[in-house]
C-alpha cells in the first residue's frame, strides 16, 4: 500500500529534476528547506528524524539537493521527505512537504478493533512494517 | 534537407545578438564607468566575458567544451577594489548564464573555520551551500592556513573547499582575495589550491591622478563638491598621504573625505547664527582638508 502523505503523494515519484524545481520554487518564496527521514509510516507520526539542520539563507537548490542525495544514500530503504518552512509572521509553519524517497515495498496497515464499554468498538491502525523494531523495519 | 546538423541547430551563430541578449555589455560599461583605473582587471574581466559568450555560441552549435573553470584569485593592496570587482563579477557571470543566481557570499576565516574538533566541516559546508548558484568570495584567504599551528582547523576547511571547487564547478565560483605577498606564500604552501584557480588577477595600486578621480566620484555620490581651494588641497594631500605608512588606496581617500566632511560640518556649525546656502552645505573648502595631520 502506497503511503500518501504530504504534497504530490498521489503522483508518481518525483524525478530529481522535479524535486529540484520544487525546491527552487520554495527558495524563491523565501522558505527554508529541511530534510527528514523515518521508518514509521503511521500518518500521525508528525515528527520525523532531522537530517542535519534546516538550511536557511539558501539561494539555489544545489545545496539542498546535495543533502537530499546524502540522506537518500544513508537511508535508501526508508521514507525521506523535504520540508519547506515559512518563517513569515502569521505563518511560521511548514508550507510545503513532500516525500522524496520510499521503501521498495510498503506492507500497509492493519485495522485493529478493540472492544470497549458495552458493545462499542474502537478502531485504530497499525503499520505492519512498524511491528519490527526500529531500524529493522524495511530490510 | 540538410541532415548533417542535428535538429534545431543552425549553420551560423550571431555573437552580436548573443551579446545583446545577455545584457553583459551594460555591466561591463558600468564597470568601466564606475571603476577608475584597474586596466589589467578590466581587460581580464572582458576576456572572461568573451570566453563565456563564445562558449555559449559553441553550445548552440552543438559543440561540447565542458564548463570552463572560473575560480579566481584577486591579489592587491588594501583598498584597490577587490570586493567591488567581485560583486560585479557575480553579476557578469549571472548575465552570461555561468552561475544560476548571481549572488555574492562574502566570508572570512571566521565563517569557515570552527572552534573545536568536528565544528569546521559543517560550518564550511553550510557556507558553501549558501553560496551555491553564486559566487563565494573569501577575503584574506591566507588566514585559512596557519603553518605555525599544525593542529589548526583551517586545513580542514581548505580540503572541503578544494573538493567542491573540483567537483561542483557549475554550482559555484570561488574567488580568493588578499594582499599579494601573503597570498603568494599561501598558494606556495597549498599547491592544490593554486592549480585549481584558473585566473590569478592582480589589482595594481592607483596613481595619484586616479585617486583624485576616485575622490571626485565619491564626493559626487555623497552630493558634495570641492571648491577650487579644496581641489588644490586635495592635489597636495594625495601624494603626501601616499608617502605615509598604512596607505590603503581608495579606502584612505574615503576616510580622508569623511574626516573633511566632519570638519566642514564643524566649520559651518561654528557660525550658526547665519543662514546657510545650498552651495555652502555642498562645498568642501581647502581648509577642511588642510587641517589633516598629513599637512602637519
Amino acid at each position: 500500500m502506497r503511503i500518501t502523505q504530504g504534497t504530490f503523494s498521489f503522483l508518481p515519484d518525483l524525478t530529481d529534476a522535479e524535486i529540484r524545481a520544487q525546491i527552487d520554487y520554495a527558495l524563491a518564496q523565501g522558505w527554508a528547506i529541511s530534510v527528514e527521514f523515518t521508518d514509521d509510516p503511521h500518518p500521525r507520526n508528525a515528527y520525523w528524524e532531522m537530517w542535519g539542520n534546516p538550511m536557511f539563507d539558501l539561494k539555489d537548490a544545489a545545496g539542498a539537493m546535495q543533502e537530499v542525495a546524502a540522506c537518500r544514500k544513508a537511508h535508501a530503504g526508508i521514507y525521506v521527505r523535504v520540508n519547506a518552512f515559512d518563517a513569515t509572521r502569521g505563518f511560521e509553519t511548514t508550507r510545503l512537504s513532500f516525500i522524496v524517497n520510499r521503501p521498495k515495498s510498503e506492507p500497509g496497515f492493519r485495522l485493529a478493533r478493540q472492544e470497549a464499554d458495552g458493545r462499542n468498538i474502537r478502531y485504530t491502525i497499525e503499520s505492519y512494517a512498524a511491528q519490527a523494531p526500529e531500524g529493522r523495519r524495511y530490510e | 534537407m540538410n541532415t548533417a546538423a542535428p535538429e534545431g541547430i543552425g549553420e551560423s551563430v550571431d555573437l552580436r545578438s548573443l551579446l545583446a541578449d545577455s545584457h553583459v555589455n551594460e555591466v561591463l560599461d558600468e564597470l568601466d564607468a564606475e571603476l577608475v583605473g584597474l586596466k589589467p582587471v578590466k581587460a581580464r574581466v572582458r576576456e572572461i566575458a568573451a570566453l563565456l559568450l563564445v562558449e555559449r555560441a559553441r553550445k548552440q552549435m552543438g559543440l561540447a567544451g565542458g564548463q570552463p573553470a572560473l575560480h579566481m584569485s584577486f591579489t592587491g593592496n588594501p583598498g584597490t577594489g577587490k570586493t567591488t570587482v567581485a560583486m560585479r563579477m557575480a553579476q557578469i557571470l549571472h548575465r552570461l548564464g555561468y552561475v544560476r543566481k548571481g549572488h555574492l557570499v562574502a566570508v572570512t576565516r571566521d565563517d569557515l573555520v570552527g572552534q573545536y574538533i568536528g565544528h569546521t566541516a559543517p560550518k564550511t559546508k553550510e557556507v558553501l551551500k549558501k553560496a551555491m548558484g553564486g559566487v563565494l568570495f573569501i577575503d584574506e584567504a591566507y588566514y585559512l592556513y596557519r603553518p605555525e599551528n599544525e593542529r589548526d582547523y583551517g586545513q580542514e576547511a581548505i580540503e572541503i573547499l578544494l573538493q567542491v571547487m573540483e567537483n561542483q564547478r557549475d554550482d559555484l565560483v570561488v574567488i580568493l582575495a588578499g594582499y599579494a605577498d601573503r597570498m603568494q606564500t599561501f598558494f606556495r604552501s597549498n599547491p592544490g589550491l593554486s592549480s585549481r584557480i584558473a585566473h590569478h588577477i592582480e589589482f595594481p595600486d592607483y596613481a595619484a591622478d586616479e585617486l583624485e578621480e576616485i575622490a571626485q566620484k565619491m564626493l559626487g555620490q555623497m552630493q558634495y563638491r570641492l571648491s577650487p581651494s579644496g581641489l588644490a588641497a586635495l592635489r597636495e594631500y594625495i601624494p603626501r598621504r601616499m608617502a605615509q605608512p598604512h596607505f590603503a588606496n581608495a579606502r584612505s581617500i574615503r576616510n580622508a573625505l569623511d574626516r573633511a566632511r566632519l570638519r566642514q560640518a564643524n566649520r559651518l556649525f561654528a557660525r550658526k547664527d547665519q543662514a546657510l546656502t545650498r552651495e555652502e552645505l555642498m562645498t568642501i573648502e581647502g581648509e577642511d582638508l588642510r587641517a589633516s595631520r598629513v599637512f602637519a
